[in-house]
């Protein structure tokens, strides 16, 4: 499903060149369940936005399912990122006017899902990660277990091939963070290949396959049992 | 192009940020407003003066004695050309727009008028009838100079109000006697004028018993006419038509425009129409501005709205949101702020034109301020555009931002 080849990027600030990523190359199969470590500053949060088409890279390839992604136009890209991706930031980026029913279902506003529908399909995901009873309430009235769990069903719902979660239980408890892992194991299981950023060993013994980053290499890549 | 979720999106965006909103309103709606408003009273200014012309001046035309400037049929130039009472007959039976017409003739030298044992100077102008109307004097005793008076040389003399003060005191004046220089006249009228002190100091005499009185012949200096409810073309057209009779009857070229000398009010009257026409152009391009400040506004607050969602367009774009997409969200927005704007703007101009039309006073300066329906049309096509270019150059930015630098930003 994800194919790598010599991805790199580099961040100019001022006269500073910092070299994120130094060439990763990884392949993750349809249906993985994958988890990212590595120490702050590793080049993580890039590797995942760059798999994401969420930011661009400096040279090598990268193929989603097929597709050469340096070649999509922008239009092609917001397709891709709508229908084929779920995305769960660590800061959870819900929309603070809007409530939470309305923040899950914006992904099908612009699939140009009728309002009715969308809102309907929106409750059913809410009421998945157990937050039915908190569909208007608007993301600063939400804990922050709460609102990762509204931005995870914003996440699935546009029933994505692929979720990808940057530190999706960094601001979490550990409670809370049980919650969430239980919610991407269940997805998992349904056929969703998910790959989740974590620096906590117990998250990433959740996880089926674990690559380490170090200064933008991959240090280990290991298959857990 | 917009639909309902689009609105809902829009409204609830715009309810998010109500002060900024209501000051790009508020902004945008004061530049249409002073826009019309400008527009309105620069149309009320024009209509007030071309008011004053028709009702002040007469649409005369005066033709006065002159000069050749060119050799004619033998003549030399520098021919003084000079009129008499046929050129006065001749505009009267051959002109095809006079109405009222008169010549002028000028006794000259100092006018010593005298009333039993008081003596003053005034101006004195032989006349004919209808020069009555030309001066637009008004008669507030006896009467004006009449045909009989001209036919049979009569001594008679129409003076002005400020004559009637400097010679009388509380005596009846009508059937007085006074004396110009070593003749006697009969005062018939009294007049007064609306063009002032001076034109209110003056005698008239019939044309005929002053050419009579001072040896003159039949001399005029002044040839005067009106030309009723003629076009401006028709006007133009008559001046042409005594440049020719008058030609013919002294000899001179008729493209010698100095051999008389042809001032038309009507001219006047159309050099004051178009600098309201310039004025109506400066005036637009001034509100213009005023509303382009008002766009300025929208576009700066548009950018800053844009600035502070940048993390909710970064969001929008993770979540497969298309460039045009946002385009169009932050487009329609900037629409909707100038659309209602512009909307308040002309209502409140339109209604404080009404309102000065139903309550101003009487003046002469403004009349039935206005605006009309192309110049409303206008506008609203003017705000239209720009609340979309103000909204889409910002729009355009926002929508090429990259969505993991949107996110960057915190709230
Ligand atoms: N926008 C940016 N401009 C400049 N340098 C950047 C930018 N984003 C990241 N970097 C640098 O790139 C490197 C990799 O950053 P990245 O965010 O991928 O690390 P990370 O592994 O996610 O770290 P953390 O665990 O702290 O989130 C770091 O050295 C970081 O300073
Ligand atoms: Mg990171």
């Amino acid at each position: 499903m994800i194919k790598l080849q010599d991805v790199r990027k580099t961040y100019q600030l001022g006269d500073n060149r910092v070299e994120a990523l130094k060439g990763i190359s990884l392949s993750i199969e349809s249906g993985d369940f994958v988890s990212v470590q590595g120490s702050s500053g590793s080049g993580k949060s890039t590797l995942l936005n760059i798999l994401g088409i969420l930011d661009s890279y400096d040279s090598g390839s990268y193929t989603l399912n097929g597709t050469a992604i340096r070649d999509l136009t922008q239009k092609q890209a917001a397709h891709y990122r709508n229908r084929f991706i779920g995305f769960v930031f660590q800061s959870f980026n819900l929309i603070n006017h809007k409530s939470a029913v309305e923040n899950v279902a914006l992904p099908l506003y612009y699939q140009g899902v009728p309002r009715r529908e969308r809102n309907q399909l929106a409750m059913d995901y809410l009421d998945r990660v157990g937050l039915a009873g908190r569909a208007e309430h608007k993301p600063a009235e939400l804990s922050g277990g709460q609102a990762q769990r509204v931005a995870v069903a914003r996440a699935l719902i546009t029933k994505p091939a692929l979720l990808l979660a940057d530190e999706p239980t960094g601001a979490l408890d550990s409670e809370t963070s049980a919650q969430i892992m239980q919610l991407f194991r269940d997805v998992n299981d349904e056929g969703v290949t998910v790959l989740i950023v974590t620096h906590e060993e117990d998250i990433a013994a959740q996880t089926r396959r674990t690559v380490q980053l170090r200064d933008g290499d991959i240090a280990r890549d290991e298959r857990l049992e | 192009m917009i639909d309902t979720d689009t609105w809902q999106e829009i409204a609830q965006s715009l309810r998010t940020h109500k002060t900024r909103t209501a000051l790009a309103v508020l902004t945008v709606a004061w530049g249409v407003f002073m826009l019309v408003l400008l527009l309105g009273a620069g149309k009320g200014i024009q209509n007030g003066v071309e008011l004053q012309f028709r009702d002040d001046a007469v649409n005369s035309i005066r033709v006065y004695q002159g000069k050749t400037t060119v050799a004619h049929q033998g003549h030399p130039r520098g021919r003084s050309i000079k009129f008499g009472n046929d050129d006065f007959d001749r505009l009267n039976d051959n002109l095809d727009v006079a109405d009222r017409i008169t010549a002028r003739y000028y006794p000259g030298g100092d006018s010593i008028v005298t009333y039993q044992n008081r003596t003053s100077s005034y101006d004195i102008r032989a006349v004919h009838p209808d020069h009555l109307y030309l001066e637009k004097s008004i008669i507030t005793e006896g009467r004006f100079i009449n045909e009989l008076d001209i036919r049979e040389r009569r001594k008679v003399a129409v003076i002005g109000v400020k004559v009637v003060e400097g010679l009388f005191e509380d005596e009846a004046v009508l059937g007085e006697s006074i004396a110009i220089n070593a003749s006697t006249y009969r005062v018939v009228g009294i007049f007064r004028d609306e063009g002032g002190r001076s034109e209110q100091e003056k005698i008239y005499l019939p044309v005929s018993t002053a050419q009579l009185v001072y040896g003159a012949g039949s001399r005029v200096h002044q040839l005067l006419y009106t030309v009723g409810d003629a076009s401006w073309e028709e006007s133009k057209a008559s001046e042409q038509q005594t440049r020719e009779l008058l030609a013919d009857r002294h000899n001179f070229a008729v493209s010698d425009e100095r051999a008389v000398r042809i001032y038309n009010n009507l001219d006047e009257y159309q050099k004051v129409t178009d600098l309201f026409f310039w004025i109506r152009v400066f005036v637009a391009i001034v509100g213009a501005g005023t509303v382009l400040t008002g766009i300025l506004a929208v576009s700066n607050i548009m950018v800053i709205s844009v600035a502070e969602r940048r993390r909710e367009i970064g969001i929008r774009k993770a979540l497969g949101a298309t460039p045009a997409a946002i385009t169009r969200l932050i487009v329609a927005e900037s629409l909707i702020i100038t659309a209602i704007a512009g909307y308040l703007g002309l209502l409140a101009s339109l209604g404080l034109l009404e309102l000065l039309k139903a309550t101003i006073v009487e003046n002469d300066y403004i009349y039935q301020p206005d605006v009309n329906t192309p110049v409303v049309a206008a506008v609203t096509l003017l705000v239209v555009f720009a609340g979309t270019l103000a909204g889409y150059l910002p729009a355009r930015r926002a929508a090429a931002v990259n969505p993991v630098e949107a996110l960057q930003q915190r709230d």
